[in-house]
């Protein structure tokens, strides 16, 4: 069954690279495309991730099995009876990034939770893409996620559906936590004897309380996290013992627990295999000095068929791609229990120790966000991509020293999907050249792009990101903004780059000497090697 | 003294709205303090003459001067007291004057005619009636209200027509080179001149040509408009013609041009026609900005020299015909106010006889037209004008080549701009490169500009007659010693180097509003501008275009995607293909009339389902309309919302195209069709709201709700818009195709050009997106 190409047993665990004459040039992911970057000598770190993990031998069967034995709850069977009303929710486009390969496994225990439900004779099901403020999924997209037997019997009676958080009579408050936060929920969800939740746990932000606390929710219930003072405690996001967000998650849980419906919590988590061990794009995934003649060949031979390639052919390109991840682990049952062997389960494969602080962190950003699976990657998202999502990805305290500088690279093109984009746009072309201070943005311009009517309409009707998001977008990086002293972006479209309040550069040595103005001559330097995903479990120290 | 002379007069003045004549009410209310004003003002279409007097008359910086010595209230209080206003005109038999008017005309001790055409162009009936009956007119009228004020006629120097040598102060018919034409003959033939080029112009080839023309200008922009524009290029064809005739007529006879023509003949009308009426003429040479009074370099208006001196400074106009050592007789305007002045004071003749005096420069204190010219060119090195990019402009050096030379330069420079012209209006350009058209459009019109100063005025610059002025001197030697001063006409006070570098130039710089720093000016500045002003609160109402302003889209695009949409995929790019294939004869049908074009395209929606098009409607705003908007566009009606304007999209295009878009606007008028059992049938219900309709639509839509168009914004893309354009107070042109580029431009209204967000997601072709396959990999 296994590939022979495949490492087994024994995946090298994450570990970091001093970098001296010997070290090869580094792969940089840059948008669509890639760089290969000489790091200063004697300097430089790099953090490489562990190796993926060993998959699962037999998926369907450990899904099973958790279904029949979850933790600290009943098994699935015994809370199925005819006559109820079953609602199963499950993680939307935004995971896993980039989409797996069919089956996805959201269809695999979809397809388990149905036939045990089938067994039990319950006939009313709803099954929801718990998408919050994220755009609907077309129809192809449900497809895959669901796949197409699960597709065809539910979506043509309509009881396969996107949420809609902006349906008036489609969502109710189930209560407020002490803190006065609001807890909303998908009417269908809050009235169904019991909610089944199939998560895909990609990184350690996921999964918990926020499935179903942010999943089903509405700009009521989202905003009371997704602002600047929730993320500027975050510290960060990714370490739930450090996050506001996940505080305010599961204080809304207790809500849910005591008010809301019953939740089977089902989580997944998948190991860092996205470009295979073989194939057209596996020496991404390798260490730079272990290419084979091979993978240089490949690698050569790629660049060069980009470089002919239009932007356009190249985004299908690259959007094409279906990761070949492996099923690591499966459980169920309730929310917390679960979610605690989980996130064991993403450290595993995500951690890597790193000591100390750094003056310098470098990133190479890739094409995708958790915002533009099939769409375009627009500056907001490269500010996101960095400053969210890479910046967040430690344990104990940034890569990167506070005041420090962060420079990433990614072409930044002034580029936005008209149809599911649309409010980026506005925020982009009137917010940003206005102000980017996030908090001065919450104050004036949320409340106008969250009740705009226009883009409740086409959140509603077309396939529209909330005209919220783009704010949480900026949100998701104050608390990077606020620590950070400079950030620089690589091989970006000049006017886009300074529009999000950043620098400039047009090669990475460029950018190393502009850091200097900030954190001094000969700063150290740490690099997150990506992809795959890491996080850095950085301790005190100096680098 | 003059206030002594003039105390207690009551002076009628004519032309008191013009250059020479404000100066005049200036002069007298300023430096004759005890004398009576009554002016003579023809209404305005719009504004009654009483309005007219402050507007034009009292509201000029001339009276600055005096205003700064009264204070505001006693100015008000001195002008209501001493001035009265009558409704009259020069133009009409009996001057037009009322019982009131007919009274106050007939107390009044002097006259000063000043009314004339005086632009050098003027159409050859209208000089006759003006400045050759004018002065006749006025007199008859006095002998009717059985009056004889003393009557001060202005005239012009140039009267003695083309040629060499000295031009006494003399009557007309005294002068050995006179000839002998009946004015009465004359102004008959002037009115039949008009009767014949009429009548001409209404001829089936001159209307057709006219219709041709118009639709070249404006394209598809609807039958009212088009018949507008028709309408309007007869009557210019007409005026043109005899401007033409006027000048030819005027040449025939000796004289640079109709209004030197006609002014001659009227001194000799009113010289037969004057009766017991006591008459003085006064004849100025070229008027210009003032010496010293009210201020050195006033001037009222863009007369004669100074669209030559700007177009040279701009480096537009390269050679100017003219004799390097001949006079050019320019006379500040000050000199000849108080050269009328000092005539009224004096009375008229004793004997009866009508006494000319002549204010010129040419004998007493002659400018040459080289010394002029380097002056002038010194002055402009030393003091450039800046082009738009901030450069100073280094202007050309006249070689004073004859007048043909300079004509055939031009015309060559014309006939390219031409066909420039004509080659661009013929391309499908769109926003920014469309501007390119307004450009050529602004050069050729500069261009046709300079060539008619230098048909117009070339004459003058060759003209070498010198003007006696020995009456002017005389009258300048009679005043008391007081007066010298403050009423001084003698010419030989003028320092031309002073006169030119220090008074003038700067004052015609002043006046034309071009650029003298090299500061780049922000070019985005008067965008904003104009933004802002469509964006402000007073605004209510705006409405919007669909096709190519708010989407980059037309009906014909939106069909084909409907129509691919449940087509199996070897039909669809067929079928696309065809129908993009019949896009030139749709688009010709489309330019020709619009409503035609959508009538016949519509046909095409027979027998589709309704239910089945509703559903595809939704799909069709994700799939196509979002990925060809503008984000600039739905933005923009958003903030208009936001502002509490009402917007309203008025379209041609299908309901079902449209209704996706519905939430992004408060209304929407748009072609409906009407169905037969679940089924359209491809025909509209109504004529679809394009061209006039649209205009109609929208203030009907206004009526219906209390909204002034006025105060209303309209956004549209192409000339078959404009009647929308038209309707509203505050047009926006999107994107605009060449004709209405260079229109959008020249009437100064706010041009936006948008773009997709696109990035490639939206599709070369207006296919639908396939079914999804159906594959499964269990």
């Amino acid at each position: 069954m296994r590939k022979k190409s495949e490492p087994t047993n024994n995946p090298r665990p994450g570990f970091v690279l001093e970098v001296d004459r010997q070290t090869p040039p580094i792969l940089f992911h840059h948008g669509e495309g890639f760089r290969l970057e000489k790091l200063p000598i004697g300097r430089s770190r790099v953090i490489y991730p562990a190796e993926p993990l060993r998959g699962l031998d037999d998926p369907d069967e450990a899904i099973r099995e958790a279904l029949l034995n979850p933790i600290d709850e009943d098994p699935l069977p015994s809370l199925l009876h005819p006559g109820m009303k079953l609602t199963i929710a499950f993680d939307d486009l935004s995971l896993p990034l980039p989409p797996m390969q069919r089956p996805d496994v959201r269809q695999r225990i979809i397809e388990a939770v149905l036939d045990l439900a089938a067994e039990a004779g319950v006939d009313d099901v709803h099954l929801i893409a718990a998408l919050a403020l994220h755009r609907r999924m077309t129809e192809p997209e449900l497809r895959h996620a669901v796949g197409d037997r699960v597709y065809e019997a539910f979506a043509p009676h309509g009881l396969l559906y996107n949420h809609d958080a902006e349906d008036p009579d489609g969502m109710v408050i189930l209560g407020h936590t002490d803190k006065g936060e609001a807890v909303q929920m998908s009417r269908r969800a809050a009235e169904s004897d019991l909610v089944v939740y199939v998560n895909i746990n990609l990184v350690s932000m996921d999964g918990g309380w926020k499935s179903t606390a942010t999943g089903l929710s509405g700009y009521q219930g989202v905003k009371a996290h997704h602002n600047v003072h929730t993320m500027r405690h975050s510290t960060s996001f990714m370490d739930q013992d450090n996050s506001e967000l996940h505080r305010s998650n599961w204080r809304q849980g207790d809500i849910i627990k005591h008010h809301g419906p019953r939740i089977f919590q089902i989580e997944s988590t998948l190991n860092t295999n996205t470009f295979g061990h073989d194939g057209p794009m596996a020496m991404l995934q390798k260490r730079e000095w272990e290419w084979s003649m091979v993978d240089r060949a490949s690698f050569a031979t790629m660049q060069a068929g980009l470089k002919r390639m239009s932007p356009r052919a190249r985004r299908m390109a690259f959007h094409s791609w279906r990761a070949p991840y492996d099923i690591t682990s499966v459980q169920a049952g309730e929310v917390e229990a679960v979610h605690r062997k989980t996130t064991e389960m993403v450290y595993k494969q995500h951690l890597v120790p790193v000591e100390g602080q750094t003056d310098v962190v470098t990133m190479g950003l890739p094409y995708l966000t958790p915002y533009n699976v099939n769409s375009i990657m627009n500056p907001i998202l490269v500010m996101v991509q960095g400053l969210g999502y890479f910046f967040n990805l430690y344990r104990g305290r940034p890569v990167v020293r506070e005041g420090g500088v962060l420079i990433m690279s990614h072409p930044t093109p002034w580029e936005f999907h008209p149809v599911h984009h649309p409010s980026y746009i506005d925020f982009f072309e009137q917010v940003l050249a206005d102000t980017t201070d996030p908090v001065e943005i919450e104050e004036r311009y949320e409340k106008q792009f969250a009740e705009d009517e226009w883009y409740r309409h086409l959140y509603r009707t077309s396939y529209a990101y909330h005209g919220v998001h783009p704010f949480y977008m900026w949100y998701w990086g104050s608390h990077a903004m606020q620590h950070l002293g400079q950030v620089i972006v690589v091989g970006g479209e000049e006017r886009a780059v300074r529009r999000l309040g950043f620098k400039p550069a047009s090669t990475l040595s460029d950018a190393l000497e502009m850091a200097t103005d900030v954190v001094g001559s000969k700063p150290s330097i740490t690099h997150l090697h990506n992809p795959p995903i890491l996080m850095a479990d950085v301790s005190a120290g100096s680098a | 003294m003059i206030s002594e002379q003039l105390a207690g007069k009551r002076i009628a003045i004519t032309g008191s709205t013009g250059f020479l004549g404000t100066a005049l009410v200036e002069r007298l209310l300023r430096q004759v303090p005890d004398c009576h004003l009554v002016l003579l003002i023809r209404p305005g279409r719009r504004s009654n003459p009483d309005q007219r007097a402050r507007r034009e008359i009292f509201r000029n910086d001339a009276f600055s001067r005096l205003l700064g010595e009264l204070g505001k209230d006693q100015f008000w209080e001195e002008v209501d007291r001493r001035v009265t206003v009558i409704a009259g005109d020069v133009g009409t038999d009996g001057l037009g004057l009322d019982a009131d008017g007919a009274r106050a005309f007939a107390d009044c001790d002097v006259v000063i005619h000043s009314a004339a055409t005086v632009s050098f162009d003027a159409p050859l009936d209208g000089a006759v009636e003006v400045n050759l009956l004018g002065p006749t007119r006025i007199v008859q009228t006095l002998h009717e209200l059985g009056a004889a004020p003393h009557l001060v006629a202005v005239s012009t120097c140039y009267v003695a027509g083309n040629r060499r040598g000295s031009a006494p102060e003399q009557l007309l018919s005294d002068s050995p080179f006179h000839i002998d034409v009946d004015w009465r003959a004359e102004v008959k033939a002037a009115r039949r001149t008009r009767a014949d080029f009429d009548a001409e112009s209404r001829s089936a080839e001159r209307l057709e040509q006219f219709r041709a023309d118009a639709r070249h200008e404006l394209g598809a922009a609807g039958t009212p408009l088009l018949s507008a524009k028709t309408e309007q290029l007869r009557q210019r064809w007409v005026s043109e013609q005899l401007v033409e005739a006027g000048r030819a007529r005027a040449a025939s006879l000796g004289w640079p041009d109709a209004y030197a023509y006609t002014k001659a003949l009227g001194e000799r009308a009113l010289d037969e026609s004057r009766g017991d009426v006591p008459v003085s003429i006064v004849r100025p040479s070229i008027i210009e900005s003032a010496w010293a009074e009210p201020r050195p370099g006033w001037i009222k208006g863009f007369r004669m020299a100074e669209p030559i001196i700007i177009s040279y400074a701009r480096g537009l106009l390269k050679e100017f015909p003219g004799v390097p050592e001949g006079v050019i007789d320019v006379i500040p305007v000050d000199l000849v106010v108080a050269s009328i002045i000092a005539v009224a004071a004096k009375g008229a003749a004793s004997d009866g006889s009508i006494e000319i005096t002549q204010v010129a420069s040419g004998t007493r204190n002659p400018l040459h037209y080289r010394r002029l010219v380097d002056l002038v060119s010194t002055w402009f090195t030393e003091n450039p004008l800046y082009d738009r990019k901030g450069q100073p402009i280094s202007v050309p050096e006249w070689s004073f080549p004859g007048r043909g030379a300079v004509e055939r330069q031009l015309e060559r420079v014309q006939k390219n701009l031409d066909r420039a012209d004509k080659a661009l209006k013929l391309l499908p350009l769109r926003g920014r490169q469309a501007m390119i058209n307004a450009e050529v459009e602004d050069r050729r019109e500069q261009v046709s500009r300079a060539m008619g100063y230098v048909k117009i005025y070339g004459a003058y610059a060759e003209c070498e007659a010198l003007y006696g002025v020995d009456n002017l001197l005389a009258l300048q030697d009679s005043l008391d010693d007081g007066d010298k001063e403050p009423f001084a006409c003698d010419p030989a006070i003028v320092d031309w180097s002073h006169y030119v570098r220090e008074v003038h130039l700067p004052s015609v710089v002043e006046h034309a509003r071009v650029k003298t720093t090299g500061e780049r000016s922000d070019p985005d500045a008067r965008t904003r501008r104009l933004r802002a002003r469509v964006l402000a609160p007073e605004r209510h109402l705006a409405a919007f275009d669909l096709e190519n302003t708010i989407i980059a889209s037309n009906v014909v695009f939106s069909y084909a995607w409907l129509a691919t949409r449940n087509l199996p995929p070897r039909d669809r790019m067929r079928f696309t293909i065809k129908t993009l294939g019949e896009a030139p004869g749709l688009l010709a049908l489309d330019q020709r009339d619009r409503t035609d074009f959508l009538r016949h395209f519509y046909r095409r929606y027979d027998g589709a389902s309704v239910a089945e098009m509703d559903r595809l409607g939704q799909e069709l705003l994700a799939d196509h309309i979002l990925t060809k908007a503008f984000p600039a566009a739905l933005r923009r009606v958003r903030e208009h919302r936001r502002m509490g304007h009402r917007t309203v999209l008025i379209t041609g295009a299908l309901d079902i195209v449209v209704k996706p878009l519905g939430p992004l606007f408060d209304d929407v008028i748009c072609s409906e069709m009407s169905q037969l059992e679940g089924r359209y049938t491809g025909e509209l219900l109504a004529v679809p709201p394009t061209g006039e309709v649209r205009a109609q639509a929208l203030r009907d839509f206004a009526d219906a709700n209390g909204f002034d168009l006025a105060e209303s914004v309209a956004y549209a893309d192409s000339s078959s818009d404009l009647p929308l354009l038209d309707a509203v107070g505050f047009p926006v042109a999107v994107n605009p195709e060449t004709r209405l580029a260079s229109m959008a431009a020249k009437r100064g209204w706010l041009i936006e050009n948008w773009s997709k967000a696109g990035a490639g997601t939206d599709k070369w072709l207006p296919l639908g997106p396939l079914p999804t396959p159906r594959k499964s990999r269990r």
